[in-house]
């Protein structure tokens, strides 16, 4: 467990480390929802509010950021390096949540600059809020980038980029992060309930308001954590696996 | 050091690289696994290196059986993949880092082992670059190195020189004999040179569509020949299912000029 957790954290830091030098890839990462604030957000505004539009943006940014997570692994074993990670004795769930909790970290700097420019234009939420809707965004995209390094040891490398993309948009599309669901007709309601986002897309516009201790923020963190949970399990055993 | 009993690998597809092969190394020797491309090298090492896992048979590497214990086998072995392993993005520096310290090792130790490993490899200076920066000589003594920062006792080398220039072969060739006589390090390097298996090698296995078809010291397999591509011709001639060689075994280079004589 000790040899779990420090080779977690070793690696973790060597994918921060990279990551922080690659202050652009992070720039692009929050740029399309940033984009939305501002150029779709004032109008959004004379309809709803900015505390509905700001959580939305949060899961797209979640799903475009910690969603293509798995583009560094596509690299990694065209280079060797994954293969060279795998002979040493490090254990393989080290090996894949040191990288997750790593894209996890460079989602939540994105995450924050949304919100802290949601801010600037009107969005007015609880402090206390925004910090638990910024810890449930984390854990989900520990589940989402586990979920994409999986899904891109997969799939043939030149495969990955299409597919998770094309993935991307349905599900953010689902999770009603521009309009509430509730507003759907029964069949789109009743097929967004069975996408993860849009219980932790509720939960996070719950906590916004200053609503802690619902059933909405209940079912948020319990969706959020078992995806994370599903995921990083699948996710080391297609670490462990051979051809990786 | 090595000892494997039937060891065999039939890939999902269909594809059996490996039918069943027996090898014994012993503590200090460099070992030469010898054969075209497409013989079976590649997956033989990549399964004693625990990378992949054997369809059949057995195999003890390093003092450690490689099923039941394959953290074990790792802890003490180094692996130089035939494609290398040097990202070509971040500063070789700190995948070094990174590496020496999945060992098991503290930051401080390892950056002083990690200088020692790259003055005796001739790359002192060159660590602050990315991959893309080195050459390919470079590169290939960065695999090297990565594959001795935790000093193993038993190295893996798969093709450590294909595609050098002779210059940069001759150098990687010293640094091995070096690693033997000064560390007693126990070498196991796969190779379709039939020049590098003869400068190199105490002891030689030859692969051929999986099976191994001739082992012995340089001088014993080139018996009667004049070279060991005559040996080798006459070797891989004799292999089950001769006539027609099947199309990965036509392509290497040695086989060629084995034939052209
Ligand atoms: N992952 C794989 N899936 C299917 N077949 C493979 C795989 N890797 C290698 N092979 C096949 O196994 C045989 C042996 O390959 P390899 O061990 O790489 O040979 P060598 O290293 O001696 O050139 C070849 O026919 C090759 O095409
Ligand atoms: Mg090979």
């Amino acid at each position: 467990m000790r040899t779990v957790l420090r080779d977690t954290w070793i690696v973790f830091l060597h994918g921060t480390r990279i990551a922080l030098r690659q202050k652009a890839g992070i720039a692009f990462g929050v740029l399309q929802p940033l984009l939305y604030l501002v150029l779709f957000g004032p109008l959004f505004a004379t309809i709803g509010t900015w505390e509905t539009l700001v959580p939305g943006l949060l899961v797209q940014v979640a799903l475009l950021s910690a969603g293509m997570a798995g583009f560094g692994v596509v690299f990694d074993v065209r280079s060797g390096v994954l293969e060279r990670l795998r002979v040493t004795p490090a254990p393989r769930v080290s090996l894949l949540l040191g990288r997750v909790l790593s894209s996890s970290l460079t989602l939540l700097i994105q995450s924050v600059t949304l919100v802290a420019v949601g801010y600037g234009f009107g969005l007015r939420a609880r402090p206390f809020g925004v910090l638990a809707a910024l810890a449930l965004m984390t854990l989900l995209g520990v589940g989402l980038a586990a979920l994409s390094n999986a899904i891109a040891l997969n799939l043939a490398p030149e495969l990955f980029a299409p597919v998770v993309s094309t993935a991307v948009v349905p599900l953010i599309l689902l999770s009603g992060a521009f309009l509430p669901m509730s507003m759907a007709p029964g069949w789109l309601d009743a097929l967004s309930r069975v996408t993860p986002f849009r219980h932790v897309l509720e939960a996070v516009r719950d906590l916004f308001a200053g609503r802690y201790l619902t059933w909405t923020v209940a079912a948020g963190v319990a969706v959020a954590l078992l995806l994370s949970a599903v995921c990083v399990t699948a996710g080391t055993r297609v670490f462990s696996r051979d051809a990786a | 050091m090595i000892k494997t009993s039937g060891l065999c690998k039939t890939f999902p597809g269909g594809v059996t690289a490996v039918r069943g092969v027996d090898l014994a190394v012993e503590a200090g020797e460099i070992v030469g696994f010898l054969g075209p491309n497409g013989a079976g090298k590649t997956t033989t090492m990549r399964m004693l290196t625990t990378l992949l896992r054997p369809s059949g048979g057995t195999a003890t590497v390093a003092g450690h059986d490689l099923l039941a214990d394959p953290r074990a086998v790792r802890r003490r072995i180094g692996h130089v993949s035939q494609g290398g392993a040097v990202s070509p993005a971040v500063p070789v520096r700190d995948d070094l880092l990174l590496h020496a310290m999945l060992y098991g090792m503290r930051a401080a130790p390892a950056r002083e082992r990690i200088g020692k490993v790259l003055e005796r490899l001739g790359l002192t200076g060159l660590e602050a670059r990315p991959g893309a920066a080195l050459s390919g000589g470079q590169r290939r003594r960065f695999d090297l190195a990565f594959g001795l920062v935790h000093g193993p006792s038993l190295l893996f080398l798969d093709e450590p020189t294909t595609g050098l220039d002779p210059q940069s072969r001759a150098g990687l060739w010293e640094h091995v004999r070096d690693l033997r006589e000064r560390d007693g390090l126990t070498v196991f390097l796969t190779t379709h040179y039939l020049d590098e298996a003869d400068a190199l090698a105490d002891r030689l296995f030859v692969i051929d569509r999986g099976v191994i078809v001739a082992e012995g010291t340089p001088a014993e397999l080139k018996g009667g020949s004049a070279s060991l591509d005559e040996a080798f011709l006459a070797i891989t001639g004799l292999s089950p299912g001769e006539g027609a060689p099947s199309a990965e075994t036509s392509g290497g280079s040695s086989s060629r000029r084995g034939a052209a004589r």
